[in-house]
């Protein structure tokens, strides 16, 4: 079964190959190797939004929606068909070209981070190679969107808002960005596919292990790539606005920060746009330490679909971690939140990059 | 106050450092009501703040002059402080009482004892859970919530209403506990010692939680005592006061139970952190009020013989008593009619929030949302 699907996907050009084979390819399968990753956006969001509800409720006691559909479950799309049909109003004082182009810019953003993630062996949007820095440039983006969210709306809480959100995703792209360093050093590639293909084999070779190296280095390696792989999830958690570090919307201080006077669709967006971008983080997290696409368990269920699968399954693993921590946790304050990212997570990260270095290089 | 910076913008003219002014409230998340603070921000930090209060005004004092009899002020009194009905109508009741030079039957006073504490755990509750709500975590909040039900529903059984009870009359009470009340009490404490400490893990313990409110919000005991502070206010700046032990009324004098008060535990004493543990463990201790009552509860009569309009002589009396709050005072004249001439009610919540400006300057805006908490103000009760 599974060889034939193999061959099949093999058969297929648009989905066999990446970018740099697909030059001479007619503009349409661009537009679907693009258009797959947005499907697999909307698709994905509907079910985080249905999880979140659910682990939440879970967590607090109580039921979450339990009557659109067997135990709520056609709930999100209800909630979108209602966010479709609200009125999107846009404040008088507002400045509207930018306020309208904002939440759009978010998505892009990180919509445009999703052309490097490699779903499986076979299909990455674009196979480039220094994709681990492409995303952390693109993602990038999203900051301006939220700026701009927050100066157009013309509010003093959402500019409040924007501005911890620019400091905030400022000073944690650098540990993100070291973090990565860390995985980069170990494969000596920014590719994430070469990466990836790096850590075939099964658990034991995960870079979060120490990756697959001699024994001994792959011990002395192990402290320091977990203590990196830890930080880049705590980095990630601060990249995409979730508690503890959930400051630009916190509800009780900045009523709903950059966010505050969005409505309809527009604020639908910024939502699959958090969302996509707590898929995004955490798809560069399993990447880089835990095999992305790779199966634990050697070449069994490996293979193109299988690696879809498993690559969805840590993605979602670590989306579900962070909800988890979402309805767990209290929220750090503006100047914790600095000081765990500039005077906790920065020496650590040198320290590790020193070592790695250090233990590679014997 | 405007300053200048030494640089100069593209036109030439200097570059202006000003304050923001920012309104938080009326309908701000995390007021606990209709509050409006007008905030003076330097950035993210708070250069002072001043609250506007008055929108839940309802003429609580006024009405009182304006009914047909002293019993008919009791539903007023439960609107007051909404989260703490049965605490009010007792206030009231038993300043009626003194005026009128009544004992009500011992029933009577292990009912209300037992009534009030279970409402101070209820407000209680609250007031920790949406401190967790202020704090950024929701969790905490609908724990709390879960186990204000059990009471609510105790409350429920008893008088039928789960908010505004109606239930402690002058000379007594409406009508008897129900049967089954006693047991379902007694499950109900058993059932909640093992959540507050479930919620101390998850929340009172938690490093950040503690982070973000020790050393915040610091009201040294003397400050305290001069604004008039009372309640847990004032106990989390380490002064052991309470009505209940301090100025006795109804039969708290008759059990065992401790006054918590806070120790700087985690950092200043007095701060933010001082002030809400005060609460959780004055939960534990009213657990305690409550059972050794439901054991010594005696049997009898839940109402004193009264005539129906009720004539205290001319005169004037002030009693306070202990709620959720602090120190709520009931001041009534009476002219001899069967209406009062005056009531005035001074609410500890008012009296708490006055002190805010005071200790939240030079703190950051989360911080103020940190303090606003654990002020732990009713609107209800701060406009009357």
């Amino acid at each position: 079964m599974e060889d034939i699907i193999k061959n099949a996907l093999e058969a297929i050009p648009v989905l066999g190959h990446s970018l740099a084979n697909l030059l001479g390819t007619p503009p349409g399968v661009y537009v679907v190797m693009a258009a797959l990753p947005l499907v697999f956006i909307l698709l994905y969001a509907l079910v985080t939004m249905y999880m979140e509800m659910k682990v939440s409720a879970h967590i607090q006691d109580r039921l979450a929606y339990m009557y659109t559909g067997w135990h709520g479950v056609l709930q999100p799309v209800a909630d979108i068909l209602k966010l479709i049909q609200k009125e999107d109003t846009i404040p008088a004082a507002a400045d509207k070209p930018l306020f309208i182009l904002a939440p759009y810019l978010v998505f892009i953003g990180t919509y445009a981070g999703f052309a490097a993630i490699p779903f499986s062996s076979m299909y990455v949007g674009s196979d480039l190679n220094i994709g681990v820095l492409y995303i952390i440039a693109v993602s990038s983006i999203v900051v301006v969107g939220i700026l701009m969210s927050g100066w157009a709306s013309n509010n003093k809480w959402s500019l409040f808002g924007a501005m911890r959100s620019a400091a905030q995703l400022v000073s944690y792209e650098i540990p993100s960005a070291l973090a990565i360093l860390v995985a980069v050093m170990i494969t000596g590639s920014m590719n994430l596919q070469e990466i990836n293909h790096f850590q075939d084999g099964g658990i034991q070779n995960w870079l979060a292990f120490g990756g697959p190296l001699p024994i001994a280095k792959k011990l002395l390696l192990m402290p320091f790539t977990l203590t990196t792989f830890f930080i880049l999830f705590v980095a990630s958690l601060a990249e995409v606005n979730r508690t503890p570090f959930d400051l630009p919307e916190a509800e009780s201080e900045l009523v709903q920060g950059f966010n505050t006077e969005y409505s309809g669709m527009k604020f639908a967006i910024f939502y699959m746009a958090e969302y996509a971008n707590m898929f995004l983080v955490s798809g560069v997290a399993a990447t880089l330490f835990l095999g992305g696409w790779g199966s634990p368990f050697g070449s069994f269920m490996s293979g193109p679909v299988w690696g879809v699968f498993w690559f969805v399954l840590k993605g979602m693993f670590f989306v579900f971690l962070q909800v988890w921590l979402r309805w767990t946790l209290p929220r750090l304050r503006v100047d914790q939140l600095m000081y765990v990212s500039w005077k906790v997570m920065m020496p650590f990260l040198f320290v590790c990059i020193l070592a790695v270095g250090m233990i590679l290089s014997f | 106050m405007i300053d200048t910076l030494p640089i100069k913008t593209s036109t030439g003219r200097p570059l202006r450092k000003e304050e923001m002014v920012i309104n938080m409230g009326p309908q701000h998340p995390s007021t606990h009501g209709v509050l409006r603070l007008e905030v003076v921000l330097d950035g993210e930090i708070v250069v002072d703040v001043i609250p506007h209060m008055g929108y839940l005004h309802r003429c609580f004092e006024k009405h009182s002059e304006h009914m047909t009899n002293y019993q008919q002020v009791i539903p007023y009194a439960d609107r007051m402080d909404y989260l703490a009905s049965m605490n009010n109508d007792w206030g009231y009741a038993l300043a009626v009482e003194r005026l009128l030079k009544i004992e009500v039957p011992p029933r009577v006073e292990y009912i209300r004892v037992i009534m009030a504490e279970l409402q101070r755990i209820a407000s209680h509750l609250i007031a920790v859970g949406t401190y967790g709500i202020d704090m950024g975590a929701f969790t905490p909040f609908l724990w709390c919530f879960r186990d204000r039900e059990r009471i609510l529903d105790l409350f429920e059984m008893t008088c039928g209403a789960r908010l505004l009870y109606n239930y402690i009359w002058v000379g007594g009470l409406s009508h008897d506990i129900p049967p089954g009340f006693v047991d379902k009490a007694k499950a109900f404490c058993k059932y909640f010692l093992p959540n507050i400490k479930e919620l101390n893990d998850l929340l009172t313990y938690n490093t950040i939680f503690v982070k973000r409110t020790a050393d915040i919000g610091v009201l040294p005991a003397d400050v305290a005592i001069n604004y008039a502070c009372s309640g847990p206010m004032l106990r989390g700046s380490g002064v052991s006061f309470d009505l209940r032990r301090d100025d006795p009324y109804g039969v708290y004098d008759k059990f065992e139970w401790n006054v918590e008060v806070g120790k700087g535990e985690m950092g200043t004493l007095g701060d933010c952190w001082d002030r809400y543990i005060v609460r959780v463990r004055e939960m534990e201790q009213s657990v305690k009020i409550i059972e050794q009552a439901l054991a010594a509860i005696p049997e009898g009569d839940v109402q004193s013989a009264l005539p129906k309009r009720i004539r205290p002589d001319a005169g004037e009396i002030y009693v306070r008593t202990e709620t959720p709050r602090g120190e709520l005072g009931f001041y009534v004249i009476s002219d001899g009619s069967a209406t009062p001439y005056r009531v005035k009610a001074r609410a500890p919540a008012f009296v708490n929030l006055s002190v805010m400006s005071e200790i939240s300057r030079g703190c950051m805006i989360a911080d103020l949302v940190a303090i606003v908490g654990s002020v732990d103000i009713v609107l209800g009760e701060v406009d009357r």
